[in-house]
């Protein structure tokens, strides 16, 4: 079966759009292929920076024919009748139509029409143009003489050329024409851009490969992948070190040259005194090349690995030597804010913090690190850590950004406030918790253990959620641009490490604070204007100015009073409520992750003020550890037997059953049954009772024991008493004791929830 | 070529420039000199700016002196300057062999692609106080980007129709690395040696520090609060006395270049601020876009011009 090459050759592609844009192709070609009834035996996309190419094996020469019988008008019809079927039909003349009778109309004329299946070429030919013209880069443009008139190619970088031929592998293949804007399609590429530059005639698949692997072009991105990395290897272990393996830079690196050769380059030992995290950064970011260590000790070497995309006459003597210019000139800018960085603490940083919005309505970083600070010293003593180490460090903790350092190097956030830290002598809980205070980043990131870590961790992520719920700016659908889903699942995994945070007080009481530093910002924005002018008019030594800075001061206070004016007030416990519940979403999603069953997270979190989380999550182990049991099951039966007379009688009385039932009718009137149940609920030792004692002490084995105490005597109830009894007053104190199951179980949570 | 040693631009920081305009002069280019204002990037010259937008066909290149603020170092930081030089390309429509001149123009200066490592790394273009983009690459030389090469796809928030592609060559960094010196200030300038030797040193150090104090301690604010705003509402006052008059025949706009004179104007005042610290973060963003309001502006007015392609 006949195979079709295509290939679209560009400038340089982005390295990162690479990957993607040759699955995309490959989708849309056979996409359109199959939708047109064409089927093949396989496809296989390549992407270099210079082409993406497509091989599809195994195509069909043309498309099925297809036979159709189209019936006609009888014979001996009016001519106009027959000229119709004629045109309709396509046939020149009725002679060509074949006659057809059948009982009740007689003799009628048939045609056959017959379509040919199309040729694949021509399919082809149809189906690709199009979809060269709406190829999804993520970024696209226009270029060249072309770009006179509206509607021109796009592509992600200007389009040269296209290789497009089908055909068996015995003969010699076609070229399957077409022209897009411009740009027609035919057999000719080109090889590496300087090692092979002169044009190649392709024939297939078969010999496109090999014709552009002896021009030094390999097309397979995964293969460059692993010639870089073995190559790597293998120079690494020449030197007795070992690669610094990192897939995000292999993949990148991959594509960015067409003929990996990867050469090894040094620079000066003295730069080993920069933290390794910092030399790895910066070769990476700046040079995207690797770096080695020591097996030995582990540590950084002084040499890099740089993956050219030449084959160099000098064997690559100059390209190193440029590389190691341009390392040693990143090295010693790194050195050089490693240096100056230390000159400055980190608390004297704090001010300059102030100039960095956080967000335009939530006030600067500076304001946020107060709020951080605040939050963190009140969380401390819950989570088991000293409150004024975790003040400390929550107020050192972004410090680090206005670095030069983490200025050139975002991704550095946290570390170099911990290497700062220690250095300047902080605890070293405070150094650990700079760093940590960002984790958990995702939701396999490691979870933070040191105390003082924990309490800033989850100052920041409940600063952040508070915030932005405080101006209203929650996750919709799949639009989470602040990652405010992490940061909830960050605090949940938190607080399961082992910590009882009361939530919503925590909320609550933080609201004020953000809510005082918005208001603040809202101020700031509507008085701009006038405080600008006034600070202006007020360095020309204007008496006027002095009096409209007053007057600007007066309504900031004034619109800090509104800010705390009871509706935000009220505002404020509608939106604690609203991210409490988002909490509780987030947590049933981490918890059905983790395998739990919904229907017993659902049982917990119906009951009234359930804001712990460490908490919600040991309940609803025991529940489930508790219906494993036969007394669980039992008293899951007989709760249900109690709901359902309940609910069928109180319909049928048009009332509810909820008073505490008379013990005194019980005891008077009762069968031993309903006194031994009443007992078992309403008793020294009863359920009610035990299970809420118990659940006061975060006890939920011995509140679910406490509960297990009731099967019996609900069976024995069930089993010998009649609900309905004659005497009125008997039946409705019945029905009240069958509530008081109900109640009892609710202590624990909400069986009606419960599934199965 | 038949140039002497010391014009050689592996040895002297001119024969870098002259090399490169006789190259550019060879492919059709208009050879500019540098616009006499201040800017921050060789982008801002009219040569590019306006002559992107329009239909007509335009090939310039020019060395353009750029004026940083932020980036001075007071001559202590031998990669950083407040004022530097940007060799500046453009071709109007993109020739389909763009990126062949280029490396053409890299030959030309003495860079042999069969032994240096020569590739094309994504970066996409942006200047968000002229309203412009484009796409295309930094221009690495083994490991050392050496050139910004752009496919300008909007300016002053016009689409380009044409495209144009726009190169910028970093001259002192090409220039340390053709000449082999860690420091900018060492670079030779005029090829020479001995006592006839003049670094880059030799004619900037002096500036560089005087202009650090300048833009970082000194630089007057309330001045140059003042010349911003002046600036503004002198770009806004020529572009309406230059806009036609509706009942008139011609209706083209006769005053966009001085209008845009005073929009690069605006701009530079803001830098300038900038570096001085007195544009609050919140601030920034409202000047640039007011920058940018004037450039789009400048551009409509360019658009209705000779140059900008209206029949005259």
């Amino acid at each position: 079966m006949p195979d079709l090459l295509l290939e679209l050759f560009s400038e340089e592609i982005p390295a990162r759009m690479q990957r993607r844009a040759a699955e995309d192709l490959k989708k849309l070609v056979t996409d359109a292929l199959v939708e047109r009834g064409f089927l093949y035996e396989g496809a296989k996309a390549f992407a270099t920076p210079r082409r993406l190419a497509l091989h599809i094996a195994g195509l069909p020469v043309k498309g099925q024919d297809v036979r159709e019988e189209r019936k006609g008008p009888r014979v001996g019809s009016p001519e106009a009748a027959i000229q119709g079927f004629l045109k309709g039909a396509g046939l020149a003349s009725i002679d060509q139509a074949k006659i057809e009778s059948d009982p009740k109309k007689g003799e009628f004329y048939v045609a056959v029409i017959e379509k040919p299946g199309r040729s694949t070429p021509d399919v082809l030919a149809e189906i690709l143009p199009n979809i060269v013209k709406n190829f999804p880069w993520p970024k696209s443009m226009r270029w060249g003489a072309a770009s006179r008139e509206p509607g021109s190619l796009r592509w992600v970088r200007p389009l040269h050329s296209i290789v497009c031929t089908f055909g068996p592998e015995t003969e010699d293949p076609e070229v399957v024409r077409f022209d897009v804007d411009g740009i027609g399609s035919g057999d000719v590429t080109k090889g590496h851009r300087f090692l092979a530059p002169d044009e190649i005639r392709v024939k297939r698949f078969d010999d496109y490969a090999p014709a552009l692997e002896r021009a030094k072009v390999v097309i397979d991105t995964d293969r460059r992948k692993d010639m870089i990395l073995h190559d790597a290897k293998d120079l690494a272990f020449a030197q007795g070190l070992e690669l610094v393996e990192d897939e995000g830079l292999l993949e990148e690196v991959a594509g960015l040259v067409e003929w990996p050769v990867v050469l090894m380059g040094s620079f000066d030992e003295a730069f080993l005194d920069i933290p390794p995290e910092v030399i790895r950064t910066t070769i990476r970011a700046n040079q995207k090349c690797f770096v080695l260590r020591d097996p030995a000790t582990g540590k950084l070497a002084n040499k890099f690995l740089l993956t050219s995309n030449l084959i160099a006459s000098d064997g690559g003597k100059t390209i190193v030597g440029g590389n190691e210019r341009v390392v040693r000139a990143r090295l010693s800018d790194a050195n050089f804010f490693w240096k100056t960085d230390q000159q400055v603490k980190l608390e004297d940083r704090l001010e300059k913090l102030k100039s960095i919005v956080f967000h335009e309505k939530l006030g600067t970083q500076y304001e946020r690190v107060e709020r951080i600070a605040a939050l963190a010293k009140e969380l401390a003593p819950i989570v088991g850590a000293d409150p004024e180490l975790a003040e400390r460090a929550a107020r050192l903790a972004k410090a680090d950004l206005v670095t030069e350092m983490v200025g050139e190097f975002p991704e550095l956030q946290g570390l170099m406030g911990r290497y700062y830290a220690t250095l300047q002598g902080e605890h070293a809980s405070v150094a650990a918790a700079i760093e940590e205070h960002y984790k958990p980043l995702g939701p396999s990131d490691r979870v933070p253990t040191d105390l003082v870590s924990v309490a800033v961790a989850l100052a920041d992520k409940i600063d952040t959620l508070v915030g932005f719920w405080a101006i209203d700016e929650k996750p919709t659908g799949s639009k989470d641009p602040y990652a405010l889903r992490r940061a909830a699942l960050g605090v949940i995994r938190l607080a399961l490490a082992g910590h009882n945070l009361k939530l919503s007080d925590i909320i609550w009481r933080h609201f004020a604070r953000v809510r005082e530093d918005a208001a603040q910002m809202q101020a700031i924005a509507h008085l701009a204007p006038v405080a600008e002018r006034a600070v202006q008019l007020s360095a020309q030594g204007s008496d006027l100015a002095v009096k409209l800075l007053a007057i600007v001061r007066e309504h900031h206070q004034d619109s800090l009073i509104e800010a705390t004016s009871l509706e935000q007030a009220f505002y404020d416990y509608q939106a604690t409520s609203d991210l409490l519940s988002f909490f509780a979403d987030r947590l049933k999603v981490y918890l059905r992750d983790q395998g739990a069953r919904h229907d017993l997270i659902d049982a917990v979190f119906a009951l009234e003020g359930q804001d712990d989380l460490l908490m919600i999550v040991r309940r609803v182990e025991a529940l489930g550890r508790f219906l494993d049991t036969e007394d669980g099951k039992n008293l899951l039966a007989g709760y249900r037997r109690a709901a359902n007379i309940l609910r069928i009688e109180e319909k049928k009385d048009g009332r509810a059953y909820n008073e505490v039932p008379d013990l005194q009718i019980v005891n008077d009137q009762g069968q031993i049954e309903e006194k031994i149940l009443a007992v078992a609920l309403y008793g020294e030792d009863g359920s009610r009772e035990g299970a809420r004692k118990a659940i006061d002490s975060e006890d939920f084995e011995g509140a679910m024991r406490a509960l297990s105490r009731l099967r019996q005597p609900v069976d024995a109830f069930f089993d010998k008493v009649t609900v309905n009894a004659e005497d009125p007053a008997l039946r409705a104190n019945r029905l009240r004791l069958l509530n008081s199951i109900r109640e009892a179980t609710r202590t624990v949570a909400d069986f009606s929830r419960i599934e199965g | 070529m038949s140039e002497p040693a010391h014009m050689n631009p592996a040895r002297s920081f001119q024969g870098l420039i002259l090399t490169l305009q006789r190259y550019w002069a060879e492919q059709g280019c208009v050879i500019l000199q540098p616009y006499d204002m201040e800017v921050g990037a060789g982008t801002f010259h009219p040569a590019t700016t306006l002559r992107a937008l329009g239909p007509k066909s335009w090939r310039a290149a020019y060395v353009q002196p750029s004026r940083r603020p932020k980036d001075g170092r007071y001559g202590e930081n031998p990669n950083r300057l407040q004022h530097y030089y940007q060799f500046q390309v453009i071709l109007k429509p993109n020739p389909p062999n763009l990126q062949e001149l280029y490396l053409g123009s890299l030959k030309a200066i003495g860079i042999d692609t069969a032994l240096h490592d020569i590739r094309f790394v994504e970066d996409d273009w942006e200047s968000p106080t002229l309203g412009a983009w484009g796409l295309g690459w930094e221009c690495w030389c083994d490991g050392m980007e050496v050139s910004q090469f752009t496919y300008f796809q909007q300016v002053a928030g016009f689409e380009c129709s044409p495209v144009a592609g726009e190169l910028t060559y970093g001259l002192e960094r090409l220039a340390m690395y053709l000449q082999g010196v860690e420091s900018i200030y060492d670079l030779n300038f005029n090829g020479l040696d001995g006592v006839e030797k003049v670094t880059y040193g030799d004619v900037f150090l002096q500036a560089e520090q005087e202009y650090s104090r300048h833009n970082f301690e000194h630089a007057d604010t309330e001045m140059l609060f003042r010349h911003f705003r002046d600036a503004e509402a002198a770009c806004r006052k020529y572009l309406e006395a230059g806009e036609p008059k509706p009942d008139a025949n011609d209706q083209r706009h006769l005053m966009a270049l001085p209008a845009y004179d005073q929009c690069i104007k605006a701009s530079h005042m803001f830098n300038l601020l900038d570096a001085r610290g007195v544009i609050s973060v919140t601030e920034r963003q409202s000047y640039i876009l007011r920058v940018r309001e004037l450039a789009k502006a400048c551009g409509a007015a360019w658009l209705k011009t000779e140059g900008g392609g209206v029949a005259a």
